[in-house]
């Protein structure tokens, strides 16, 4: 991404996700569902408590017996506890809420979790980047692997990092999750896409994440 | 969603259709033709003048979406000698206006800053119309690129 | 009302120059897109920004299409006295928003 997409970034008072993130202090506030409560009644100031948490996502839910994304978990919290109507994937709400919790852990380094429970997941998501797919026959990792750095269609390939999800993309001129900008990838590559919240798509997310492993958190991000 | 069977059968009857899918033949005249007339409508038949007017935004463009641009006006802004307004056209969007600023001495500094859309590859023109009645320009061209990967898909 | 956020300081000299930055939350539909089945989407933008200080007008502007979504507004004004700014966004199918935002001057 190019200098002023950066400045945008860094910017608090010009980066339109800000709009996101104050919708997501909203929602963080207000009391929800049927038991009537809001984030901030269990887990309080969401700068103290959601620190870290966006950082270790997607990872492995124990009451789900598999590897969740934070989208999920947040789903989780709004069907178990607040006893509210689920969150429709990329819905406003979801995503200014997401961002929210995210941007508690701006700034910290990406650390997912290996061990025996995460391990079948991270391996089928490795396999799925390094899978040809599509009309193009094109797996991630022949251009995100071994062509980073170089041109396509005017604009560099980037190393594929998903350091700073959800983020505005410049194309979209709106905030967006990881698995909206895979879901662009598929269709790049001429393949059918996922629905969201599939289990393909949280296998590539923990891949993907635990590839970027260290790298800090930029939440809400800015790209083209 | 559409299924892709409608679609194609959209497309095909839009192409034996012609006309309004279709960008015309002479685009570029009928864009340029349709700049000077917005910038003849805030002129009128006063001349414009190159200089004193600074208009910043990035020469390669990742994406036309939103474009950061300035605008400054080298002015005093004082009551006598102010900058009265800011126009910013694009040549190659489907209509040149960007947007149009109404200053005056309060503002101290004739500077704004805002993100535009640009459609293709072009001319950016800032106008300043001063308060002697004289308007003065900047203008800069711009190269715009697209991200490989997209939603759409149908390129 | 849509989300805005207006950056300005609490605080300045008199005579100070104060840049404000807006943001307002708005898709910014051109008119010119269509749908896949061709249709063409109706415009639907901010129109006109205005700011006042203390109820004077010190800047207005016209939007157009072009202007990007989520609409940034950079501008100055000379810190005057003090009291109220007053930021006002209208647009197509009645759209509104408004925000205010006190300014100490010393």
């Amino acid at each position: 991404m190019g200098r002023e997409t950066r400045a945008m970034q860094d910017d608090d008072t010009t980066n339109p996700a800000v709009l996101w993130l104050l919708d997501g202090e909203s929602l963080w506030n207000r009391k929800a569902g049927e038991a009537a409560k809001s984030c901030a009644d269990c887990h309080g100031g969401a700068g103290k408590s959601m620190k870290g948490v966006a950082a270790r996502y997607p990872g492995f839910d124990v009451s789900q017996k598999k590897v969740i994304n934070l989208e999920q978990r947040i789903g989780l919290c709004r069907t178990e506890q607040q006893k509210a109507p689920a969150l429709a994937y990329e819905s406003r709400d979801l995503l200014a809420l997401s961002a929210y919790v995210g941007r508690q852990s701006r700034g910290l380094p990406i650390d997912i979790q290996v061990n025996e429970k995460t391990k079948p997941f991270l391996e089928a998501g490795r396999a799925a980047f390094n899978r040809r797919q599509g009309q193009l026959n094109l797996a991630c990792a022949q251009c995100h692997d071994g062509n980073w750095g170089k041109s396509l269609a005017g604009n560099p390939i980037p190393q594929a990092h998903p350091t700073g999800y959800p983020l505005y993309r410049l194309e979209w001129q709106g905030l967006g999750s990881l698995q909206r900008r895979l879901r662009n990838c598929f269709i790049g590559v001429r393949a059918e896409p996922y629905s969201y919240g599939s289990p393909e798509y949280v296998e590539l997310e923990l891949y993907l994440m635990w590839r970027a492993r260290g790298m800090k958190l930029e939440t809400p991000a800015v790209r083209p | 969603m559409t299924s892709r069977r409608q679609f194609l059968v959209l497309a095909c009857g839009a192409l034996a259709t012609g006309a309004e899918a279709q960008l015309p033949p002479n685009i570029a005249a009928l864009r340029q033709a349709a700049l000077q007339e917005a910038v003849r409508k805030v002129v009128g038949d006063v001349p414009v003048q190159r200089g004193k007017v600074k208009l910043e935004l990035p020469p390669l463009i990742e994406n036309g979406n939103s474009v950061p641009l300035s605008v400054a006006v080298d002015s005093p802004m004082t009551a006598a000698d102010h900058v009265k307004a800011i126009h910013v056209f694009a040549e190659k969007n489907p209509q040149p206006n960007v947007i149009s600023a109404q200053l005056g001495p309060r503002a101290g500094r004739a500077r704004i800053a805002t993100r535009a859309r640009i459609a293709d590859t072009g001319t950016v023109v800032a106008i300043a119309q001063m308060s002697d009645g004289s308007f003065w320009s900047d203008s800069v061209s711009v190269v715009v690129t697209l991200s490989a990967c997209l939603e759409d898909g149908l390129i | 009302m849509a989300r805005v956020v207006v950056n300005l300081p609490q605080q300045a000299r008199r005579g100070e120059i104060m840049e404000i930055r807006t943001l307002a939350g708005h898709d910014m539909e051109t008119g010119f897109r269509r749908t896949q089945l061709g249709q063409l989407i109706a415009r639907d933008i901010i129109t006109r920004f205005a700011c006042t200080y203390n109820g004077v007008e010190v800047f207005r502007a016209e939007l157009h299409p072009a202007m990007a979504a989520n609409p940034l507004i950079t501008f100055t004004t000379v810190a005057t006295e003090s009291g109220t700014l007053e930021f006002r966004w209208t647009g197509d199918n009645g759209f509104s928003a408004t925000h205010s935002a006190q300014i100490s001057v010393v």
